[in-house]
């Protein structure tokens, strides 16, 4: 159930936006496609969509093949990172046009927009026009609109992108709380890992047109499948053929086991944790994060020489 | 389901959305080429049918060649005025503020919305015959650029306007604070931006000038050689039943006609070549 | 004080070409009075004139908006080849002398015209009789409804129509509440023009109507043949009713171009 896409290609011209992509999102579930900007995901998307026909592959929603599906016929809400909020109507009159479009009865249309403008706590500015309202009011209506037809499948493609960042992570839990009331499987495309581990069961990142890694958050930070997922979920460091993350080493005074001599080059103090900004003797540049605590002990300070061992690293 | 016409290189949009374009496609073109394309098309046949032998002749006949010249050297002659004038007149509607702007803004269409004969019997009522200023310019070469100034107003005015308005006003800060004054800032920032809409609409207004009819044809009295402008001749010659002589000279004010328009568009694009 | 010298200038530069002699002409009209002038205005001529050009008007509008409309969706949403000279030939009326626009018609239509033998023998009549009349018109004034249009279809782009899709409407409903209200000030701009156009038709009407007084005779052939004719009032009174037409046709302009930009 839920969505499955089965080795979707496409190709605008030359360049190759998807290739032979398979995904699955179980029914109920909120999955975030992850991915710097032209990985392929706002495409695949809209594949799932029905705003893109692939050249190749089959999209699934519900068990059912709807892969010839015009997009008015498969049930999606979609969610538009610039609103693509109606101008002429006002916001009842947005979240109300999937249901006059299906002519429910008026008093029917009333009641479910009002039921939805309450759930997006947008009650009392029903007779605004779009442009009246702020970005993440425009965003909230255009979730209204999708809602209101009850799709079995909600799709946002980065919906937050366009709000500055303190209504980007307001609306991001409220986001996650409304998923966890609705249960509608949701996918959300965004190129944020930050907020795709914070509001996401499953992430599938997506980089060159391909499936890198899916799993959840933390299946990708602890295990990830190459060095660009680790690279990507998180800042890294790269000895040799190893990949360290900045908190899993463990620097020292005097050498013991397997350590490489560094030289502190810069202490970032960033509330209760320090970043230590080393160099090693070829001149390669290490980030490490060690606590306010630990720092102090250490007595680290500018040009000194310390040990660097890594507790956990991974080599691909 | 129809197929919508298959995309080439920008993104493809799901024929879900667009339907099956190729019927508006379709009746747009047949309508086109209905009215417009097939009655040029029979114009331009109609014109080369007798040869080259037929078609010289008709256009370089003495009465032809005056008609041609006065044609173009009034569109010239109206096409630079309106270049210094439509620039100011833009200039003070965009940079100034007076009472009753809204209403001189709106005024500028007067031409567009008055119907060419009834400009000219305008002119004719304060210039002509008639004037109660006692100025009687009616039947002489200069009423005839006075014609081809009222129908060609617009054009300048309506093609530097919205550049004029879009202009970044930070760019003179900038000049003003590097020590131009505003003379040097005008040449130097503003005018430089401004040239390819003046441009542009000295373009639009000379192809209107070299085609006007109705407001030209009370005011200038015809006389030939004298103040008799292509399409006025071109007029004569159809009531004449030379529709060969006609017919030569209509295809090349087409000429002249299209090569505007090429140009127009070699300047629009010249224009965005700076464009972000 | 160079910025009062530019005004002036301006302003006395339209003042005498547009406003004075516009101002002449309601003058010199109602000099002896009002009822003369309605006199000469009412004539039957006049009403003749006037009733075939609001007819032509009334044929003319309709048939451009709605090729309008079509043809600025298939230049700005469609795809195929040759779109820019599907834009060159719409632009083309602007460009032409209506002189060579009614040649033009003459040459396919009429007696020496391609299609002349063919509908002579037909019994249709199309030059010198009101469909040359009305297929003038349409040419003269069809780019203005898709000029008008297309910046405006240009600018909504295609998102607020994906999001109709997605919510289950059907492309005839996306059209019509979508599409045509957010082009419906751009579409309103541009019926304007075209009837302005329509109603100041001269040159290329008067090439292919025969100027038959009260059968093909538009107002503006009225006017001329008025003042041809030395009725020197009749030529004023008429040009009045088609100078007050344009003055409604400029507030209808000013009013929409202001709803097309908010």
């Amino acid at each position: 159930m839920g969505i499955a896409v089965r080795d979707v290609s496409k190709r605008f011209g030359k360049f190759t936006a998807l290739e032979a992509v398979s995904v699955d999102v179980p029914s109920g579930s909120l999955t975030a496609l992850l991915g710097p900007s032209g990985s392929g995901k706002s495409t695949l998307l809209r594949v799932i969509a029905g705003l893109e026909r692939p050249d190749t592959g089959e999209v699934i929603l519900d068990g059912e093949n709807v892969t010839g599906r015009p997009p008015q016929r498969r049930g999606v809400g979609f969610v538009f990172q610039h609103y693509a909020a109606f101008r002429h109507m006002t916001v009842y009159e947005n979240v109300a046009f999937g249901l006059r479009v299906r002519r429910h009865p008026r008093r029917e249309i009333r009641e479910r927009v009002e039921e939805l403008l309450h759930l997006v706590q947008l009650e009392g500015l029903a007779k605004r026009y779009p442009a009246q309202l702020s970005g993440g009011q425009r965003q909230r209506m255009g979730l209204a609109r999708a809602l209101a037809v009850d799709p079995s499948v909600l799709l946002l493609d980065e919906p937050f992108g366009a709000l500055d960042a303190r209504v980007r992570k307001e609306l991001r839990r409220w986001l996650r709380r409304l998923h966890d009331e609705t249960h509608t499987t949701t996918l959300i495309v965004t190129h944020d890992q930050e907020e795709a581990m914070d509001v996401a069961d499953q992430i599938v990142l997506m980089n060159h047109g391909r499936v890198e890694q899916a799993g959840g958050p933390r299946d990708l930070y602890e295990e990830p499948a190459n060095e660009f997922v680790m690279g990507f979920v998180g800042p890294v460091n790269r000895i040799g053929e190893a990949f360290i993350r900045p908190h899993d080493v463990e620097l020292l005074l005097e050498p013991a086991g397997d350590c490489q001599e560094a030289m502190v080059e810069r202490l970032v103090h960033l509330g209760f944790e320090v970043r230590v900004e080393l160099v090693r003797g070829d001149g390669e540049q290490l980030s490490v994060q060690i606590s306010r605590d630990e720092a102090e002990r250490l007595e680290l300070e500018r040009g000194q020489i310390v040990y660097v061992r890594p507790l956990r690293q991974r080599v691909f | 389901m129809a197929e919508p016409v298959a995309a080439a290189g920008a993104p493809a949009r799901s024929r879900g959305v667009r339907g099956s374009p190729t019927l508006g496609i379709g009746v747009a073109t047949g309508y086109l080429s209905l009215i417009v394309l097939l009655p040029l098309a029979a114009l331009i046949w109609q014109s080369g049918k007798g040869g080259s032998h037929s078609f010289w002749p008709a256009i370089s006949s003495p009465e032809a060649v005056s008609a041609i010249e006065l044609t173009l050297v009034a569109s010239v002659v109206v096409a630079a005025v309106n270049a210094v004038a439509g620039t100011a007149i833009a200039w003070v509607l965009v940079r100034d503020r007076f009472p009753g702007k809204g209403i001189v803004n709106a005024v500028i269409d007067l031409p567009f919305a008055l119907p060419t004969v009834v400009a000219g019997l305008t002119l004719l009522a304060l210039y002509g015959s008639q004037s109660p200023i006692g100025i009687n310019i009616a039947f002489t070469r200069t009423a005839i650029v006075l014609a081809l100034l009222f129908v060609t107003l617009p054009f300048v005015v309506r093609t530097v306007q919205p550049v004029l308005k879009e202009l970044d006003r930070e760019m003179e800060d900038a000049a003003a604070s590097l020590g131009a004054h505003k003379l040097s800032i005008f040449r130097r920032i503003i005018f430089p931006n401004l040239l390819p809409a003046i441009l542009s609409g000295v373009a639009l207004a000379f192809a209107r000038a070299v085609g006007e009819f109705g407001s030209v044809v009370l005011i200038s009295g015809n006389l030939p050689f004298k103040t008799q402008v292509a399409s006025v001749f071109v007029f004569s010659q159809i009531e004449s039943d030379d529709i060969r002589g006609a017919a030569a000279v209509s295809v090349l004010l087409l000429v002249i006609s299209f090569v505007i328009l090429l140009m127009i568009g070699a300047v629009r694009r010249w224009a965005t070549r700076h464009d972000v | 004080m160079s910025r009062y010298g530019l005004r002036f200038a301006a302003l006395a530069y339209l003042a005498m070409l547009l406003l004075v002699p516009l101002g002449m002409v309601f003058w010199r009209t109602f000099e002896h009075g009002f009822w003369p002038a309605f006199h000469a205005v009412t004539a039957p001529d006049a009403r003749s004139a006037l009733w075939l050009t609001v007819l032509i008007a009334l044929i003319v509008v309709p048939l451009n908006t709605i090729f309008g409309v079509v043809c600025a969706l298939a230049i700005v949403r469609g795809r195929f080849p040759g779109k820019g000279i599907v834009n060159a030939v719409v632009d083309l009326p602007l460009a032409l002398s209506p002189v060579v626009v009614g040649l033009a018609l003459l040459l396919l239509y009429g007696r020496l015209g391609w299609l002349g033998p063919w509908l002579g023998s037909h019994g249709i009549k199309i030059i010198y009789a009101l469909p040359g009349m009305v297929l003038a018109t349409i040419f003269v004034s069809l780019p203005f409804v898709v000029r008008e249009v297309v910046p405006v279809l240009r600018e909504i782009g295609t998102e607020q129509e994906q999001a109709a899709a997605t919510l289950g409407a059907s492309r005839f409903q996306i059209f019509r509440r979508v599409t045509l209200p957010a082009i419906r000030w751009g579409v309103a701009y541009g019926v304007v023009l075209t009837t302005a156009r329509a109603l100041g038709e001269f040159g290329a009407v008067s090439v292919v109507s025969g100027h038959i007084a009260g059968k093909t005779e538009t107002m503006t052939q009225y006017v001329q043949a008025q003042y041809e004719g030395f009725n020197t009032s009749g030529a004023y009174a008429a040009s009045v009713v088609l100078a007050l037409l344009a003055v409604i046709t400029l507030l209808a302009m000013t009013l929409f171009r202001r709803k097309e930009e908010t």
